[in-house]
C-alpha cells in the first residue's frame, strides 16, 4: 500500500489488513503508557483546509501513541491564504521531509490529486463528496467488534448521502467484505444515480430499516436546508430521524453508529445517542476505534516494512 | 504561380466529385480538376499519390485566446495547430479580454491572422459588451469589420428577455447567433455530467436536460424573432432530438457537435482527469450514440473541435476548480475517420462536408470556402488515409497540452496544407 485514498480503489485483502492491526493497536490504547516506539523518527503533517476537531485530533493522537511527530497545518494560518495552489503546499510538504501527508479538502479527488504530486504516502482525512476512507473503516472495525464477520450483515446508512463521503466509503468498504448496504433518505439528499452503486436505496425509513442489523446516521448540514433541499428540521427529524421508535423497525438488535458530531434531535435523538432503553450505541466506541484505525493506517503507510518507504 | 497536386483521390462533396484526379492552381485560386495525369506541363506538381485531396477543413468553433491569454494560445500557435489538422479557416469565439465586442478586436484579430496566421481566421463577436449578458453589442459594427456570427459562448445567456432581444438584433443585421445552451441555475456548480461517475468521484453534476432546456427556449425564441440560430457543441440525446424536430417544423436552425461528444464519455473523468473537463461535459454512451445518429441522419449539421486551450498549471489543479475545454483542432479529423468513418456511420465524403462545405454554409462563409470549384481560394487539406498515430499530448503545435486522448491510437491524419495556394510550412 503506498497510499491510502479511497476505498474504491483499495482492494478487499488490504481492508481486512487494515482491521485486523487496527483491532492489535486497540490493545495498545488501554494501556497505562500509551506509547509504542514504532514510528519513531517519522513525521506526519495533517493538512487541513476544512475545520475538524475529531479527525485530526485522532491522527495526530495516533501518531504520537506510535512516536511519529506530528505537524499540523491549518490552512487559514498558511500560505495557502496568501494564494498559493494546493499543488506547491503540497510540494513544500515534502520538501520539509514529512514522511506523510494526512490531508481533508474540500474538493473531491484533492486526496488523489495530492498522491499524483507526492513520492510521500498520502492519507485521505475526507476529501469533498468522496471518500474519508479511515472513517469508513472505523465504521466497520465497530461493526465487526459487535456483529463478528461483515459477511451477510444488513446495513443501513441513513441522511444525506448526496454531500456525504462517510456514505461512499462505507458503500465500498461493507460491501468488499460482504454486508449488504442500503441508502436511507430524503429525494432531495440522495444521489441522482445511486442505483448504479453495489446498494439498495430507500426514501422511506421503515422500508429501509426493515431487518437491518446496523444503522448508520449520518450528520445534517444545516445549510442543507437553507439552499432548500429540505422543507425543514422539522420534517426531516419526523421522516428520518432515528428516534426510540423509528429504531424499532430494525433488528431488534440493530447498533446505530454516528460519525459525529451529532445533532441531538435532528438526525438522532439524544435516547439513541446515548443508548438509552436497551439500544446499542456505539458512538464513542467509534471515536476510540477511530485512533486504532488510524494507528494501523500510518504503521502501514509509514512503518519501515513499507517498502514504498525504504526505497 | 501554377501548381498542380497529382495523383491523389479528390474529394469535394460541393462538386459531388469523389475520384481519381489532379487538383489544378492558379494563384491563389483553384483552376479546376482534372483527369489524373493530364495536368500540363507548365504546372509545378506536387505528388500526392496515396492521399486524398480535399477542400480545406472548416471549424467554426475555436478559442484562439488572442487577445488577452496569449499564454494558453495565440493566433500564430492556434491557426498552426490547424494547419496541422488539416484546417485552413477557423472561426474564434470572443471569449477574450476585452471580448470581441468591439469592431477594433475584429480588424485587429483579423489583421493579425493575415500578418501571422497559418489558416484565415474569422472572428465572432460576442452578443453582449464584455460578454456580460447585459447591453447589446454595437453588431452592424461587428459585421462591418469581419465578424461572421454572434455568439454568448462560455457565458450563456440566462435570460430570455435579453435572448430574444439579441436575436431581434441578429436577424436585423442578418448574422447567425450561436448560442452555448446551458440553464445555469441546474449546473450551479456543477463540474461534469450528472451521473454515475459523478456519483462515484463525489462531483458535484450537470444534468442533460440542463442544456435540453435551454435548447427548446432558444429554438421556440428563434421561431418567435426569425433569427437563424445555430446550436453550439451538441452533447444530449434530448438536444439532438429537439433539433430533428425544429428543422421538421421548418425552423432556422443548424447544430454541430464535436469530436469528444462521441468519441468519449463521462467515465473519461475517472481519477480526476481534468484534461476530461469540458462544458458541455462528456456524457453517456446513449448520447455519444444520439450525436452520431444526428451526424447521420443530417439533424447534426457538422463537426467543431470548441479547441479550449488551457494552461498547465491551470489544469493541473482540484477538479471542481480547474477551468472547462480540451484542445481539439490536431485530432478533429483523426477522431473522425477513426470513430465515424472506419465504423461506418458516415461515408468519408459525408464526413468531409461535415468539415467543409456544411459549417461554410452555416456562416455563410465568403471566398467559395469550402469547396474546391474553379475561382475558389485554394485552400486544401491534403489527407494520409493510412497514418496510424498515437495522441502524445507533448507534441501538438498548439501553446498547451490540453487533450484528454493522449495516448489514444488513432488513423488517418492530414499531411498538410495549401492556403490560397501556398503550401504551409509548420
Amino acid at each position: 500500500m503506498k497510499h491510502l485514498l479511497s476505498l474504491r480503489e483499495t482492494p478487499e485483502s488490504d481492508i481486512r489488513y487494515l482491521l485486523d492491526t487496527a483491532q492489535v493497536f486497540k490493545e495498545i490504547l488501554a494501556r497505562p503508557v500509551k506509547k509504542v516506539p514504532t514510528l519513531r523518527g517519522r513525521a506526519m503533517i495533517t493538512l487541513f483546509y476544512e475545520n475538524s476537531t475529531r479527525t485530526r485530533t485522532s491522527f495526530e493522537m495516533a501518531a504520537k501513541i506510535m512516536s511519529a511527530e506530528a505537524i499540523n497545518i491549518a490552512v487559514a494560518q498558511s500560505s495557502v491564504a496568501k494564494g498559493e495552489c494546493l499543488k506547491d503546499t503540497l510540494l513544500t510538504l515534502q520538501a520539509l521531509k514529512a514522511d506523510c501527508v494526512v490531508m481533508r479538502h474540500s474538493a473531491s479527488g484533492a486526496a488523489e490529486f495530492a498522491a499524483a504530486q507526492l513520492g510521500i504516502p498520502v492519507v485521505n482525512a475526507g476529501d469533498g463528496r468522496h471518500e474519508h476512507p479511515t472513517q469508513g473503516l472505523l465504521d466497520m472495525l465497530t461493526i465487526r467488534q459487535h456483529k463478528g464477520d461483515l459477511s451477510g450483515l444488513t446495513v443501513a446508512i441513513v441522511g444525506d448521502i448526496l454531500h456525504s463521503r462517510v456514505a461512499r466509503s462505507n458503500v465500498w468498504g461493507l460491501t468488499k467484505l460482504g454486508a449488504e448496504v442500503r441508502l436511507v433518505g430524503p429525494r432531495t439528499l440522495l444521489p441522482p444515480h445511486a442505483e448504479g452503486l453495489p446498494v439498495r436505496v430507500y426514501d422511506n425509513l421503515r422500508q429501509g430499516l426493515e431487518g437491518a442489523d446496523v444503522v448508520n446516521v449520518l450528520r445534517l448540514q444545516l445549510e442543507r436546508m437553507e439552499r432548500g433541499l429540505l422543507p425543514s428540521l422539522r420534517e426531516y427529524s419526523r421522516m428520518f430521524g432515528i428516534s426510540p421508535t423509528s429504531i424499532r423497525f430494525a433488528r431488534p438488535d440493530a447498533l446505530v453508529l454516528h460519525p459525529g458530531p451529532m445533532n441531538r434531535g435532528v438526525e438522532i435523538s439524544a435516547d439513541v445517542a446515548d443508548g438509552r432503553h436497551g439500544i446499542a450505541s456505539a458512538v464513542e466506541e467509534q471515536v476510540t476505534n477511530g485512533v486504532a484505525v488510524r494507528m494501523a493506517v500510518l504503521y502501514t503507510l509509514m512503518g519501515a516494512q513499507n517498502p514504498s518507504i525504504t526505497d | 504561380m501554377k501548381v498542380a497536386l497529382v495523383g491523389g483521390r479528390v474529394i469535394d462533396p460541393a462538386q459531388g466529385i469523389d475520384r481519381e484526379a489532379d487538383l489544378l492552381i492558379e494563384g491563389e485560386r483553384v483552376a479546376g480538376c482534372i483527369g489524373p495525369g493530364s495536368a500540363p506541363s507548365d504546372y509545378e506538381t506536387i505528388d500526392v499519390r496515396g492521399k486524398v485531396v480535399v477542400p480545406g477543413l472548416i471549424d467554426i468553433h475555436v478559442h484562439l485566446r488572442d487577445p488577452g491569454f496569449e499564454y494558453k494560445e495565440d493566433i500564430e500557435s492556434g491557426t498552426r495547430a490547424a494547419a496541422a489538422g488539416g484546417f485552413t479557416r477557423v472561426c474564434c469565439m470572443p471569449n477574450t479580454n476585452p471580448a470581441i465586442d468591439t469592431g477594433a478586436v475584429v480588424r485587429q484579430i483579423v489583421e493579425t491572422a493575415k500578418e501571422r496566421g497559418s489558416a484565415r481566421v474569422h472572428p465572432i463577436g460576442a452578443a453582449t459588451r464584455a460578454m456580460q449578458g447585459g447591453q447589446p453589442t454595437e453588431m452592424a459594427e461587428l459585421k462591418a469589420a469581419g465578424a461572421i456570427a454572434i455568439s454568448d459562448d462560455a457565458f450563456p445567456l440566462q435570460d430570455a428577455e435579453t435572448v430574444r432581444t439579441i436575436m431581434q438584433y441578429c436577424r436585423m443585421v442578418d448574422l447567425p447567433l450561436m448560442t452555448h445552451n446551458e440553464d445555469k441555475q441546474l449546473t450551479e456548480k456543477g463540474c461534469m455530467n450528472d451521473g454515475y461517475t459523478a456519483t462515484v468521484l463525489g462531483l458535484p453534476g450537470m444534468p442533460a436536460a440542463a442544456e435540453d432546456i435551454a435548447v427548446a427556449r432558444n429554438i421556440l425564441l428563434a421561431k418567435l424573432t426569425g433569427c437563424r440560430l445555430h446550436l453550439l457543441h451538441i452533447s444530449t440525446a434530448g438536444t439532438v432530438e429537439l433539433l430533428r424536430r425544429a428543422k421538421a417544423d421548418g425552423i432556422e436552425v443548424t447544430g454541430e457537435a464535436c469530436p469528444h461528444h462521441w468519441a468519449l464519455t463521462d467515465a473519461a473523468c475517472e481519477g480526476y482527469r481534468t484534461d476530461a473537463k469540458m462544458n458541455p461535459p462528456l456524457r453517456t454512451e446513449a448520447d455519444c450514440e444520439a450525436v452520431k445518429a444526428g451526424l447521420k441522419d443530417g439533424t447534426i449539421d457538422c463537426i467543431v473541435t470548441d479547441h479550449a486551450p488551457h494552461a498547465e498549471y491551470e489544469k493541473e489543479v482540484e477538479f471542481e476548480a480547474a477551468p472547462f475545454g480540451i484542445l481539439g483542432l490536431e485530432t478533429s479529423f483523426p477522431l473522425t475517420y477513426t470513430h465515424l468513418v472506419l465504423p461506418g456511420v458516415l461515408t468519408l465524403s459525408q464526413a468531409i462536408a461535415k468539415m467543409t462545405i456544411e459549417p461554410a454554409c452555416v456562416l455563410d462563409l465568403p471566398d467559395g470556402a469550402g469547396t474546391l470549384e474553379p475561382g475558389a481560394l485554394a485552400d486544401v487539406a491534403v489527407l494520409d488515409l493510412g497514418a496510424v498515430w498515437t495522441v502524445d499530448r507533448n507534441a501538438v503545435r498548439s501553446k498547451s497540452h490540453n487533450t484528454p486522448f493522449h495516448g489514444h491510437e488513432l488513423r488517418g491524419r492530414a499531411a498538410f496544407t495549401l492556403l490560397g495556394g501556398r503550401r504551409i510550412a509548420l
